[in-house]
């Protein structure tokens, strides 16, 4: 008789996260992210055509206004090409980060009917980010190839390639984790929200998107923008397609500690908030 | 003896009105700036609404939506949970949706639950049908593989078979509820909690979705907790009830009794004079002071009143402040708490642009269409596009037999209502 299949208690442990129901309800967030894909662009004629008309209008505007009048070094590589790599691989965490900075606030309507494991909603918003920055990466390839082959020795790709898929899951895991600690804090401070909208662009001037690390000074400057986690995945993967850059697996696995990190906290922020959030909202 | 599926034990869910949380400093902080500085109100006040009362909250001050909560509730049984505004129904519907969690006490569930505090969660206007079905079905815990099996039995129990590849904003509002709920029914949880939204929609659908109700718990035994203050649909569905106020359980029993029980302690509650009501919802804004029934030529109080006279319901209120677009609503419930009739300005005439706190405001009825018994009301008032004042049983009067049709001829009717009407031979 005891053998009860759900016990609704107060207070759940902050490390018991129930990552089997999670993955049980893994339908739900293909449907989320087919949602997310489907919807955007329902009603217009460019469809997902959009993803890329955002990156190439930016990359435009960095080359007149970084390159032309600031004149700021693209160490020796093609403006194009290098304000569209720094632009796409940022980008990618910045969508991740905007739209799972939001899944409290946008979702308390689903969240106050009906239950399911709440992380499903971030998870989902990663997941279509990464769609987008797929059509936006193929872009950038395809820019990329052209540059390959036409121009000889514009761009200087090497072995480092390969970790491509770790400065995506990088990425992914920052703005994962960010967003679900901003939205967990949130739910209590909406002042953050101002905070949301130009964060994200502070924080892109902040690390080496639109300039290379090269063109600072050795000096307390560099050494903080060598603090900052994001440097290491944006010059890494700079530094795998177009040879300018700079790697080193120390700077990596820095970055990767603090991804690891910011990702674990946001889990058990996002875990304890999601307990009571609709009280508050 | 068949199985406990469900036991709560001691459940209590508390609110602290005032502020959330742990009372830290920067709590504190936020809600004097907001409050001293920028001129809002309380930030966290609105945490405490579920039990809201006409008493001033102390800040901090705990209250107690849920209190020692103790249920079982066997395999197969429909049970009624009812009670007023505020006495704790949603807050236990929450609780075992697991939207929120409880506070102190635990819920033991058997069997998978799934819980429709309303239909179509997650529906997106831009998706197809299709899409949506699986929207939904995912969204309430169903596997693909699951909603592809139930697919066709689910679009013909809606009947959107035709538009099943649509986008459901050109859906019709019916259809739109038709589809959330063809996909709820289709879940096949063993445990099904049931929020009244349900018993909503037009009188066909309605029909059909207690009908599925009931097929669910007679014929394929599984339990359902159902939620309502309609009795009608209660006494229909259920077999067994309980009976919620003030954030207690103060009755458990079969659905009959519990429903008498509940309507005796409406009728003690309607007693009292309306400002001295802690029984209501709302914001509270403005709030309803006294009423008095009175004869509409001669502006004379009445206790009761007969079929067929021009009667002015009048209601005193209350409030400091002056409030926009007010719509007042008054409802007429026979003793058995079936709706006869409304009266709501906004439906009548337009909101009122505006009102002062301390008016009064009238409701004349021509031709009062009520035949012989005793009646009750629910009033509420709107206003600023929240609801500030709700009261149920407000006031109980009783209704005489008159003079309908100025004839002389003193109908008798012993149901229905009486309307004004021309026989004629053309």
């Amino acid at each position: 008789m005891k053998d009860y299949d759900l016990i609704i208690r107060p207070k759940r442990h902050a490390f018991d996260i129930n990552f089997k129901e999670i993955w049980a309800y893994r339908d739900l967030l293909k449907m989320f992210v087919k949602r997310d894909i489907i919807t955007v662009y329902k009603q217009t004629i460019l469809g997902p055509i959009w993803f890329i008309v955002q990156p190439i209008m930016t990359t435009l505007i960095y080359m007149v206004v970084f390159g032309r009048i600031a004149k700021i070094s693209t160490d020796g590589v093609p403006q194009i090409l290098f304000y569209l790599a720094g632009i796409t691989i940022w980008g990618y965490f910045s969508e991740s980060f905007n739209t799972t900075a939001k899944t409290f606030t946008e979702n308390a309507n689903i969240f106050g009917k009906v239950y399911f494991p709440r992380l499903i909603m971030p998870f989902a918003k990663v997941t279509s980010g990464l769609i987008k920055f797929g059509i936006q990466f193929a872009f950038f390839m395809a820019v990329y190839l052209y540059y390959l082959f036409t121009q000889d020795g514009a761009v200087n790709p090497n072995w480092s390639i390969a970790l491509l898929p770790v400065y995506i899951l990088l990425m992914a895991m920052f703005g994962l984790g960010t967003g679900i600690i901003f939205t967990s804090w949130t739910t209590k401070y909406r002042d953050l929200t101002f905070l949301l909208a130009f964060g994200v662009q502070l924080l892109m001037y902040a690390s080496p998107v639109i300039y290379p690390v090269s063109t600072i000074e050795p000096g307390t400057m560099k050494d903080i923008l060598m603090l900052n986690p994001f440097t290491p995945i944006l010059e890494g993967f700079k530094y795998a397609f177009l040879g300018a850059g700079h790697f080193s697996w120390a700077s990596l696995a820095y970055s990767a500690g603090v991804a690891s990190t910011i990702l674990f906290l946001g889990i058990i922020i996002f875990h304890k908030t999601e307990r009571n959030f609709i009280d508050t909202v | 003896m068949s199985k406990t599926v469900i036991k709560i034990e001691n459940l209590s869910k508390i609110y602290r009105l005032g502020e959330v949380g742990t009372g830290t400093l920067s709590h504190d902080l936020n809600r004097f700036v907001r409050m001293n500085i920028l001129g809002q109100d309380d930030p966290y006040a609105k945490v405490g609404h579920v039990n809201d009362r006409t008493q001033k909250a102390e800040k901090g001050e705990l209250v107690a939506a849920l209190r020692d909560i103790n249920l079982e509730v066997k395999e197969g049984e429909v049970l009624g949970i009812i009670g007023k505004n505020g006495a704790g129904k949603s807050t236990l519907l929450k609780l075992l949706s697991r939207v929120t969690s409880p506070t102190t006490g635990n819920i033991k569930v058997k069997g998978r639950l799934a819980s429709l505090l309303e239909v179509g969660t997650g529906f997106h206007p831009e998706m197809t049908g299709r899409e949506n079905i699986y929207m939904n079905g995912t969204i309430m815990g169903m596997r693909k593989w699951e909603i592809d099996r139930k697919l066709d039995e689910i679009v013909e129990f809606a009947g959107v078979a035709k538009y099943l590849d649509t986008p459901t904003k050109r859906y019709s509002s019916g259809m739109t509820v038709r589809l959330g709920f063809a996909i709820a029914a289709h879940l096949e949880p063993e445990i099904l909690v049931v929020d009244e939204v349900l018993a909503v929609g037009d009188a066909e659908f309605q029909k059909k979705a207690i009908g599925k109700m009931q097929d669910v718990s007679q014929n394929q035994g599984r339990t359902v907790l159902f939620v309502s203050h309609n009795m009608a649909s209660v006494q229909k569905l259920c077999s067994k009830g309980i009976i919620l106020s003030n954030g207690l359980k103060t009755y458990e029993n079969e659905i009959s009794p519990c429903i008498t029980q509940y309507l005796k302690d409406g009728r003690e509650n309607s007693q009292l004079k309306l400002i001295d009501r802690n029984d209501r919802g709302g914001k509270g804004l403005i709030r309803f002071k006294d009423y008095s029934i009175k004869r509409t030529n001669t502006n004379e109080v009445v206790d009761s009143v007969l079929s067929g006279e021009d009667i002015t319901f009048e209601f005193q209120l209350e409030g400091k402040y002056e409030l926009e677009k007010v719509n007042f609503r008054l409802q007429f419930f026979d003793e058995k708490n079936n709706l006869k009739f409304l009266c709501n300005n906004l439906f009548s005439s337009a909101p009122f642009d505006k009102i002062n706190g301390d008016q009064t405001v009238t409701c004349k009825i021509p031709n009062f269409p009520l035949i012989r018994g005793n009646y009750y009301t629910n009033i509420r008032c709107r206003a600023n596009d929240t609801i500030q004042d709700d009261i149920e049983f407000a006031f109980e009067f009783k209704v005489d037999d008159g003079d309908f049709f100025n004839t002389g001829n003193v109908q008798a009717l012993k149901e229905g209502m009486l309307v004004k009407y021309n026989w004629e031979i053309q």
